[in-house]
């Protein structure tokens, strides 16, 4: 059994804030972290591989300093990392960077041997589209499972997997043949915090560098060329004031002008 | 290859590009700016430069062939039984973006006996129904009904494709976009066209954070999932849509997943559907001071919501988070309850047809939205709008 998890680094969103003053993020001190639903998806790779052996795979795509991610995913218990990385592959969206990670997969194949499960997060939490994984699936011509919640069981033998998807308004179970390429959401496990001695171990592992040639995909599937998808404008959310009744003062008073309004507005609901 | 590019003789070095630049490779070298390494070209600093300084080396293909492309079409989500909403907000904001390309609204409807829902369609405002329908598409399976969509938007060439930002529009759109080598834009909040025939994709990325605009001028057709419950379902009228048989070679493929069960949640709070919704933040202090929520809620047929700070603290579960990571509501009146408004918690709620405000501090962002509030301390006006209530009500 041989698992591939696609991990992505990005910038902790919970600390972005925008400057009230100039409108713009403000970003000092943020830090760049493992996208938090990559965390499961290497938890669950590392479960998977214990349970059926062989050796957890991490990949990421991303600029130089994307390694200390992979370094995070070899501490908590991946054997081998590689970084897709080449200043041709920057400014790709979701196509390019489906095509490029995919066709990055497939090189690895070649020398590590064929991949049973793909796994990534549901999404990330920068760019938030979650549509990496659906993209990877295609490109490497086998079927996607989003949103799994749970795996049911894998049978090696008959190259079966059973799961359970998370979607609105239930949960789904859908059996499928390996090899697959699974998005998973938080309720999945609880992801292993990496002890002192595994992250002294982590710095043993093997970490390759895969570049535009090394993969061998033409320049132009990658990086803006290879990107549909163009961003426009950035900006930040704006408020459009709609200047309401804010009533201040005694609660009393405030709480019956209040109810007023309610009674008027309930009027074509059901109050 | 590129960075982004810096024209200097235009960078009047203000540093303006260095504070937004979310992967710090933009530096002030001798009062003008520099680029390393670390640029992966995402654009934020474009906007922030004052003089048009910074762009980004890319090329418009000739537009010759996307002529081509006519109609906007919607992916139909559906229960076997009756569209979800969103399928009737997107026609509704489909016909908008027709009209301005002066061309018809499509809808594409799969699935196993499903044609008693076409009338519906048309009733609010799909011109043509594209209809595909089988035994194999009985349950939703992102290969069966992406590889169909794919021919059909191959065969009809749609300039506009449109899904609900759902588990299943999501997936779905992600599948066909990538096998048509397409732009897909997440999520979309926004949607307009410009002079060109571009669609303008308007975004929340980071988390709610910034709003981002997204372009798709070299390929059609142009896809968006767009979130559920941000456009208004059209009024109904008694057009009848013309009907588009497909049909589909369903042994040519070979689908690889298998529908076992399906396992529906019990509904006990159903936010999405309320009039009225009630929510509770941070500012209630503890989790005992949530049935006075409760109550106020009760009394006036409400649904309670919540803020995440006030699910994070464990006062109230999941399922009634309002927000960017909840859910996205739109009832006739929701009342905000010592939430301060951010725009994470704005994003699940701002479309409310009225929203109604109580918070002690009257700078709370959340009064910039009310049409109605109160600037006091909720443990004391809920009761008492409580009582007042069930007054008049007796009355
Ligand atoms: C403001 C903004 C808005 C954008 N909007 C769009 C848009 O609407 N459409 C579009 O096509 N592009 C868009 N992009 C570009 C997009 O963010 C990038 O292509 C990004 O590299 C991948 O998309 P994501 O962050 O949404 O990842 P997701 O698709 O949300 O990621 C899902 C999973 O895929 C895996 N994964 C993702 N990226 C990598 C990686 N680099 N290496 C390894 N694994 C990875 C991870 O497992 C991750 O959990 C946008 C970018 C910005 C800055
Ligand atoms: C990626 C991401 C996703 C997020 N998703 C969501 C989401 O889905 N939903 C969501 O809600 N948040 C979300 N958040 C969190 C969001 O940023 C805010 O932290 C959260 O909404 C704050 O909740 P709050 O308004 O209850 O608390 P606070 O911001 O702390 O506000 C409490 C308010 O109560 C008022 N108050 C205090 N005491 C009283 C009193 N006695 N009487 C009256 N008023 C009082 C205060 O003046 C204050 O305005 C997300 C954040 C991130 C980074």
């Amino acid at each position: 059994m041989r698992v591939v998890v696609c991990i992505k680094q990005v910038p902790d969103t919970t600390e972005v804030k925008i400057n009230p003053e100039t409108n713009t993020l403000m970003r000092e001190g943020v830090q760049s972290i493992v996208n938090p639903f990559d965390e499961f998806a290497i938890e669950e790779g590392i479960r998977i591989q214990e349970k059926f052996g062989g050796e957890p795979i991490v990949i990421t795509m991303g600029p130089p300093q994307a390694e200390e991610a992979l370094k995070t995913a070899l501490a908590m218990g991946c054997d081998k990392a590689y970084l897709v990385s080449d200043r041709a592959f920057a400014g790709s969206d979701t196509l390019a960077t489906a095509y490029t990670l995919a066709s990055a997969i497939k090189k690895i194949e070649q020398t590590d041997g064929p991949v049973d499960v793909v796994l990534c997060g549901k999404q990330a939490i920068d760019g938030d589209t979650g549509q990496v994984g659906p993209g990877i699936a295609v490109r490497m011509n086998i079927p996607p499972l989003t949103y799994v919640s749970k795996i049911r069981e894998i049978d090696p033998e008959k190259k079966t997997i059973i799961v359970e998807r998370l979607m609105e308004r239930g949960k789904e179970v859908v059996k499928c043949s390996l090899p697959v390429l699974i998005t998973v959401v938080k309720d999945i496990n609880s992801p292993r915090y990496p002890s002192l001695f595994e992250i002294k171990k982590a710095a043993k592992k093997p970490m390759i560098k895969l570049g535009l040639a090394d993969i061998g995909i033409p320049e132009n599937r990658t990086g803006l060329k290879g990107s549909p998808t163009w961003v426009n404008k950035v900006f930040s959310p704006e408020l459009k004031s709609v200047n309401g009744e804010i009533f201040q003062g005694d609660p009393e008073e405030c709480a019956v002008k209040l109810v007023d309004r309610l009674i008027n507005l309930g009027k074509g609901v059901s109050l | 290859m590129s960075y982004v590019t810096i024209n200097k003789e235009a960078c009047i070095g203000c540093g303006a590009c260095v504070d937004v630049c979310p992967q710090s490779a933009l530096y002030m070298k001798d009062d003008k700016v520099e680029v390393n390494e670390k640029c992966n070209l995402c654009g934020a600093c474009i906007d922030a430069c004052p003089v048009n300084a910074l762009s980004i080396p890319r090329e418009i293909k000739d537009s010759a062939c996307l002529a081509d492309y006519r109609g906007v079409w919607v992916l139909v989500e559906h229960d076997g039984k009756k569209p979800v909403n969103v399928t009737y907000e997107l026609i509704g904001e489909g016909r908008k973006l027709a009209e301005k390309r002066n061309t018809y609204v499509g809808v594409v409807l799969l699935g196993n006996n499903v044609s008693h829902m076409i009338d519906d369609l048309g009733s609010y405002g799909a011109d043509k129904v594209f209809l595909c329908q089988s035994p194999v598409l009985e349950h939703y399976r992102t290969e069966a009904y992406g590889d169909v969509i794919v021919d059909m938007v191959k065969a009809y060439k749609p300039e506009i494709v449109l899904s609900g930002a759902t588990t299943q529009g999501r997936d779905l759109a992600g599948f066909v976009a990538t096998i048509l080598e397409t732009g897909l834009t997440a999520d979309c909040t926004g949607l307009d066209i410009d002079e060109n025939g571009n669609l303008l994709q308007t975004r929340p990325a980071f988390g709610g954070n910034i709003m981002a605009t997204i372009l798709c001028p070299n390929t059609r057709p142009q896809m968006s999932t767009v979130r559920p419950k941000v456009f208004p379902v059209p009024e109904k009228t008694d057009k009848k849509p013309e009907v588009i048989n497909f049909d589909f070679d369903f042994s040519k493929i070979t689908i690889r997943t298998e529908v076992l069960e399906y396992l529906p949640f019990e509904e006990k709070i159903s936010l999405a559907d309320a009039e009225i919704i009630v929510s509770g933040g941070r500012g209630l202090g503890k989790p005992e001071n949530f049935e006075i929520i409760k109550e106020f809620a009760d009394t006036i047929g409400a649904a309670v919501g919540a803020s995440r700070a006030a699910v994070d603290a464990g006062w109230i579960s999941y399922e009634h988070q309002v927000g960017q990571t909840g859910k996205t509501v739109r009832p006739k009146i929701y009342i905000a309850c010592g939430i301060s408004g951010s725009v994470q918690h704005l994003a699940g709620m701002k479309h409310s047809d009225i929203i109604i405000a109580i918070n002690k501090d009257p700078e709370a962002p959340i009064f910039k939205v009310a049409s109605f509030g109160i600037v006091g301390d909720v443990m004391t006006i809920i009761p008492l709008m409580t009582k007042e209530l069930k007054k008049r009500m007796n009355a």
